[in-house]
């Protein structure tokens, strides 16, 4: 019995800095373990959207790719948020998590408008937070990846953190949260790619994916020895 | 400061610095303090000028094949080593070069730049000619973003007074408005034809998925120099509408496309002089650069030693090298030399391990390389992230088999040095 889960990668022409990749191969290939189907689907600026979307996924991007997907994302901002209405999974990571916030004001001046998801706003910095960083979420535990961002996000009242800062900057560097959550939708800074080494992150967001189309998740066993070594390492490293 | 004095003193600091075990960095950064032009005033007295060398991948290798090629021509060549591709290190590998007077006895210098490095360069020193490789993501990100890299490059390009090389294949360098923004010197280009460009994706066909498209120039450079096929160690390469063989030492795609940029650099130089039978055969005799595709003798079996910087750099290697009948070993480091960022391994696609697997997986991040194997169904013997331990492991494993071990940086320098006091190193045979 085929049990198709579609996985919808947001820009990946445009926003995909490094290891975005990682984070699309990770539910990919998790979803095969787990005994599903995935189907990997693609949505560049002036597609069509497709229907019937179960999780989706976004990357970081230069300032030229932000410049280029941000017109393309208002006109989906609506869709976005009815989508998310109804529960459906997203990981935002970095650029994108900057443009589901409201907006982003650019070192040099401009403002680029954001779709409003998340309730966080982003000031372009003149110092990059870069560097090796540690987060604790509520209820996976600790969570570790990379941050390379100038741009310092702030959390408005609606919006609730992902993690807590253990080590690095996070967010802005001055709060101690790191990424945003709203409904299922997950923005985070960390790069890793961040899933990889989070494997109960990326099921968090299977689990959902797939409670959303069958009803429920019945995991399969998979080895993360090796993402848990990885982890483990990562967390001794020199920032 | 006259010449011969920064000269003197420059030596003595110099040799003192080399009777301690000290690196270049120092005596270079005191001739950059004490008299700060000098190696410009000493670059100035080059008859055929100074020739950069610039982009993310390849710099190295191709710097030492120009060098190669000119030398060839008969042109005494001035270049800095590897590792010293900065300001400060070309002030160094000076001293080491004039004689006591401050006479620098070359005709041309080949300088290898970081592209950061290079800006600030060629405030000092307008180069005669540049050659720019390309652009691409690089995981130590110390620029920020490739557009940003780009630009840079473009303004090399503009303090260039008699000639720039671009790879015209590169989407940025190649690009209608790369050229346009250089305005005074001649500008010429190399590339690939459109059936060998699918083997080179540029840095935009890895991440976008139209992985091999071919990708058509501007019509604004006054001259090309192509790559029109290779095939085993043999590569035809066309300019000046003839086409000429050419039989390699040199192992890997992007080595060959290197070896192209060399040519069309060294044809820009040597113009109407240029002796052609004597720079084919000097390209034939060029060896790889420490640790860029070198192939080791280990027990009597080869061991290929190549060195991964960047994702684009890694698939490349991956695509070049056929791993059937070789055992594979990986190390991956994360000092600050390679990089302290692992995202970049999964821009990596490590599908063709598949069949044949990894033995063994070491360095630092071992654990992380692993992981990325995993998630591409690439069976992993063992992983030992201790360098010395790994390589033992994978020798141990091994025998009797030719062996392949993709690195960074800071791996490579571990395992050549395990290697040497070994003794399980023959010899370095190409
Ligand atoms: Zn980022």
């Amino acid at each position: 019995m085929s049990r198709p889960v579609r996985i919808l990668q947001l820009y990946p022409r445009d926003m995909n800095i490094y290891g975005d990749w990682g984070n699309t191969l990770v539910l990919k290939q998790r979803l095969t373990w787990h005994g599903y189907d995935p189907q990997i689907l693609d949505y560049n600026p002036g597609d069509a959207f497709p229907d019937d979307v179960d999780l989706i996924v976004g990357g970081g991007g230069q300032d030229s790719g932000q410049g280029v997907i941000v017109d393309d994302l208002q006109g989906l901002g609506p869709r976005l948020h009815s989508l998310a209405g109804n529960g459906v999974p997203m990981l935002v990571v970095c650029g994108l998590y900057q443009l589901f916030g409201h907006h982003f004001d650019t070192v040099d001046g401009r403002r680029l408008p954001g779709i409003g998801l998340l309730d966080v706003h982003t000031v372009g910095g003149t110092t990059r937070l870069i560097g090796n960083i540690t987060t604790r979420h509520p209820d996976v535990g600790d969570l570790v990846g990379y941050e390379n961002h100038s741009g310092k996000t702030y959390l408005g009242a609606g919006a609730q953190p992902l993690a807590t800062v253990v080590q690095g900057a996070g967010n802005n560097g001055e709060d101690g949260t790191e990424g945003a959550q709203h409904h299922h939708v997950l923005g985070t800074y960390l790069h890793g790619s961040v899933l990889p080494k989070n494997p109960r992150l990326a099921d968090l967001l299977l689990e959902q994916a797939v409670r959303n189309r069958y009803g429920e998740f019945a995991p399969g066993a998979i080895d993360d020895r090796y993402a848990d070594q990885a982890r483990r390492v990562a967390m001794t490293r020199p920032r | 400061m006259p010449i011969p004095l920064t000269t003197a003193l420059g030596k003595v600091v110099r040799r003192a610095a080399l009777a301690r075990g000290g690196g270049s960095a120092f005596p270079g950064l005191f001739v950059e303090r004490l008299d700060p032009s000098y190696v410009r005033r000493v670059l100035a007295t080059l008859p055929r000028g100074v020739v950069v060398v610039s982009g993310t991948n390849g710099k190295t290798t191709t710097t030492k094949i120009v060098v190669d090629l000119l030398e060839s021509q008969g042109l005494r060549v001035f270049t800095n080593r590897t590792g010293s591709n900065f300001v400060r290190g070309v002030a160094a590998a000076l001293l080491g070069a004039v004689d006591l007077r401050g006479h620098l006895p070359a005709d041309i210098a080949v300088l290898e730049l970081d592209e950061a490095h290079a800006v600030h360069f060629v405030k000092e020193v307008a180069p005669r000619y540049s050659l720019l490789l390309n652009v691409m993501r690089d995981q130590l990100d110390r620029f920020g973003e490739i557009d940003h890299t780009a630009r840079m490059l473009q303004s090399i390009a503009r303090a260039t007074t008699d000639a720039v090389v671009v790879n015209r294949d590169d989407p940025r360098l190649g690009a209608q408005a790369f050229a346009e923004g250089i305005v005074g010197p001649a500008l010429r280009s190399y590339g690939t034809s459109i059936e060998v460009s699918a083997r080179f994706p540029s840095d935009d066909n890895l991440y976008g998925g139209s992985e091999g498209a071919p990708h058509p120039a501007p019509a604004v450079y006054v001259d090309d120099t192509q790559l029109d096929s290779f095939e085993g160690d043999r590569a035809q390469i066309s300019y000046a509408g003839g086409a000429h063989s050419a039989r390699l030492m040199l192992t890997g795609v992007y080595n060959v496309l290197n070896a192209t940029a060399a040519i069309a650099l060294t044809r820009a130089v040597l113009g109407d002089d240029l002796r052609e039978p004597q720079m084919l055969e000097a390209l034939s005799k060029v060896r790889p650069a420490f640790g860029r595709g070198e192939t080791l003798q280990i027990d009597g079996q080869t061991c290929a030693m190549v060195l991964v910087k960047n994702p684009a750099g890694f698939r490349l290697a991956l695509s070049s090298y056929d791993p059937a009948d070789t055992a594979t070993m990986i190390a991956i480091n994360d000092n600050y030399a390679d990089g302290r960022d692992m995202s970049w391994l999964w821009d990596v696609d490590f599908g063709s391990l598949r069949a044949g697997g990894v033995t063994t997986v070491g360095g630092v991040r071992a654990y992380d390389m692993a992981l990325r194997l995993q998630y591409d169904d690439v069976p992993v013997g063992g992983v030992t992230p201790d360098p010395e331990r790994a390589l033992e492991e994978f020798l141990g494993a091994t025998t009797g088999q030719d062996k392949r071990i993709y690195c960074t940086y800071t791996a490579m320098l571990a395992i050549r040095k395990v290697l040497g006091t070994k003794g399980a190193l023959d010899k370095v045979i190409a």
